[in-house]
């Protein structure tokens, strides 16, 4: 294992994360199984009161996830000097087959945290809180998979070598490689641009049209386009938007347009995309409890607003994205 | 305002109100925090501009270093050998080079002697790196001896003291001519200590070095990018190790905080009693106390950060100097290119900020849901 600060942080950020949730867990039962609204005995009300904490330390660990999926990628970059053939955190990333399991575990676990927390702000809005167990049930849910998480980060640093050799992004994204990545790089510009913007089009309008009317059936067709739309933008900046920036038609690297060279255009895209699809898949996440009494003047108010937001994000990411493909000197297509 | 905005701010106020009202317990604290970041910060800056002196360094070095082994051990390069070579497509330039250490007893020190052609240094004088000449007490046209392992006094007039600018790598350097070399040393005719290969395309660096394993199996190439890597895991190496050394403080700081948080004072919770009485809710208390600890954790990185920053980029790091760059009897001075990087906050954040707000979540929590008769009473 390579003994780097980057590293020792990263593990220790998602250990601990890993560790409160664990702590999380047998109070999670403890609400499945005795939570009852109604009744005053004195373990309701501790319950109830013990609600508080753990919503303030999910949010904690959640927000920790974030910052740590930042982090992991930059050091995956700031590593690539250490291996031979590797060139930015894509080489870093393909030094062992832990990398990129490790690295979409993270963003899948950062979007159900993601619907998780929505959940959560739903639940503590309604007077009876409806969802208490639900939300519990999920936890005990996410704690594996955060587990599973922080062991595939673990196994990916331990096997971290200096010297190993490695494809660079030149020969992973080169469209032979059978890998995702490679399949997706390989969609030449003309399909890849029509499916980028037919779904993000899509998912802006059935975001609007669930900001206008919060109905039950607009908010799942949101939560589905805003997951099309996040695969299709992926795929689109892998085959295309990337090439426009470095102006270079075989550069595909995903990772390389976060870098100070090309002026961080990287982060004004991510970010605004991730924000979006959280918002989007959190929108989609609360339908199934539009009918609770309870929850039924508060829900639809609130994913209208995430709708809102999704809205807002997925354009900014399709204005910016044609603004980097329209600004290049690159030409792919005549 | 948007009412959210609103309510945070009114918040905020209310909060720095209250940290200022029991200032003595909260400078505590800080000071303790911004003592923690100062030195985890300090390691960060010094490591980080030490790995970037050495890559500016190494920037200018051959890309590829030829040595030739005998029985496992760097020997001298036999007349011929260089022949043996060739021409290998992609390498601009190959010479042999001759260098060697030498003994000097008056500043128990040594020297690199490095020959080079005869254009640069005329037979009979040197040229000197700065800080053996500071040791020496030598300046332009001095003439000083030295007596070669066999035995015999050279004397040599100086010629030029080398820019200070390389003084990272010419601290202990000799330059002469080759022919006075060969003479000094005793080293045998057309033999070199090694050999420096020029390469134009950095790609093809890995594939001369194979050729050239291929086609003198008595020979160790040593690439430049490997050298660059060596010292990169060497830093970051010494770095992981003090931080080791320091989780212990990170540690001792966690508890402090986490006891900080949780002995709350009477009048501290007569004070959540009463603003629960008057309407706060359980989340406002939290939010409040959440707040508290931004501020908190936010003035003590800063004061912190700052301090390192200074301390490394105009004290020269004199904390950690011993520990993490080495030592030698003729050490160059260097000042420090300033640099700070985003991988390098965000990574102190984790060390610092991530472990302060785990400690006090619990005891936020339990001074948050404080009932509000059973403070007052």
């Amino acid at each position: 294992m390579l003994f780097q600060p980057a590293i020792i942080a990263l593990l220790l950020a998602s250990g601990l994360a890993v560790l409160m949730l664990a702590v999380a867990a047998p109070f999670a039962v403890q609400v499945i199984r005795r939570w009852d609204i109604a009744s005053g005995s004195e373990l309701q009300l501790a319950l109830e009161r013990r609600t508080y904490l753990f919503s303030t330390l999910l949010g904690f660990v959640f927000a920790a996830q974030l910052g740590a999926l930042l982090l992991f990628v930059f050091t995956a970059d700031r590593l690539s000097v250490m291996f031979v053939g590797a060139m930015c955190a894509v080489g870093t990333l393909n030094v062992n087959g832990y990398g990129f399991a490790a690295l979409l575990t993270q963003i899948g676990v950062f979007f159900l945290a993601a619907m998780w927390l929505t959940i959560n702000h739903a639940d503590s809005q309604a007077r009876d809180y409806p969802l208490v167990r639900l939300k519990y049930g999920l936890l005990l849910v996410l704690l594996p998979l955060l587990a599973g998480s922080f062991w595939l980060e673990l196994q990916y640093f331990r096997g971290l070598k200096a010297n190993v050799i490695t494809s660079c992004c030149g020969s992973l994204f080169s469209g032979e490689a059978k890998t995702i990545a490679g399949e997706a790089s390989g969609l030449p510009a003309q399909p890849a641009i029509l499916l980028f913007y037919a779904a993000l089009t899509a998912a802006v309008a059935a975001a609007l049209v669930h900001w206008r009317h919060a109905g039950r059936a607009s908010g799942y067709v949101l939560a589905a386009t805003s997951g099309g739309a996040f695969v299709a933008a992926i795929t689109g900046i892998l085959s295309f938007v990337s090439l426009y920036i470095y102006e270079h038609p075989h550069h595909h690297c995903p990772f390389c347009i976060l870098k100070p060279e090309y002026d961080y255009q990287g982060y004004a895209l991510y970010l605004p995309l991730f924000v979006a699809t959280a918002a989007g898949l959190g929108a989609g996440a609360l339908q199934p409890f539009a009918r609770i009494p309870s929850l039924a003047t508060s829900l639809p108010r609130l994913s209208a607003r995430l709708a809102g937001v999704a809205a807002v994000g997925f354009s900014i990411f399709s204005v910016l994205a044609s603004y980097f493909v329209l600004a290049s000197r690159l030409r792919l297509l005549e | 305002m948007h009412p959210w905005l609103e309510k945070q701010r009114h918040l905020i106020d209310f909060t720095l109100a209250a940290l200022a009202r029991r200032k003595a317990k909260n400078i505590g604290l800080l000071a303790a925090y911004a003592l923690l970041v100062f030195v985890l910060a300090s390691l960060a800056l010094f490591t980080q501009a030490l790995r970037k002196e050495a890559g500016f360094v190494l920037a200018a070095s051959p890309e590829v270093i030829v040595q030739r082994m005998v029985a496992g051990r760097h020997d001298l390069i036999p007349p011929g050998y260089l022949d043996k070579i060739g021409r290998l497509r992609g390498v601009q330039k190959k010479e042999g080079r001759l260098w060697g250490y030498y003994y000097d007893p008056v500043v128990s020190a040594n020297y690199t002697f490095m020959a080079r052609p005869a254009e640069e240094v005329a037979s009979g004088s040197i040229m000197l790196g700065a800080t053996l000449a500071r040791a020496r007490g030598l300046q332009l046209g001095n003439l000083i001896s030295f007596r070669s392992y066999a035995g015999k006094l050279f004397s040599f007039k100086v010629a030029a003291l080398l820019s200070p600018d390389s003084e990272l790598l010419a601290a202990d350097l000799v330059l002469l001519s080759e022919e006075d070399f060969r003479a000094f040393f005793d080293y045998p005719a057309g033999h070199y200590t090694d050999i420096a290969l020029s390469v134009a395309n950095p790609q093809e660096v890995r594939n001369i070095a194979a050729k050239l394993a291929n086609a003198l199996p008595d020979s160790r190439p040593i690439l430049r990018e490997e050298v660059l890597r060596t010292y990169q895991s060497i830093f970051d190496w010494r770095e992981g190790i003090v931080l080791t050394v320091l989780a212990g403080a990170i540690l001792a700081f966690a508890l402090l905080a986490w006891d900080k948080a949780s002995g709350l004072s009477a009048e501290e919770k007569r004070e959540i009693g009463i603003l629960k009485a008057i309407g706060w809710e359980t989340g406002d208390v939290i939010r409040m106390k959440l707040w508290e600890g931004v501020l908190v954790s936010l003035s003590a990185f800063l004061l912190g950060f700052v301090a390192a920053y200074i301390h490394v980029f105009y004290f020269g790091a004199a904390i950690f100097k011993p520990v993490l760059q080495g030592w030698a009897v003729l050490y160059p001075s260097f000042t420090l290119v300033p640099a700070v990087d985003g991988l390098q906050i965000a990574t102190l954040a984790f060390f610092t900020i991530f472990p302060y707000s785990a400690a006090v979540l619990v005891p936020i929590w339990r001074a948050a849901t404080t009932d509000p008769d059973a403070v007052m009473r």
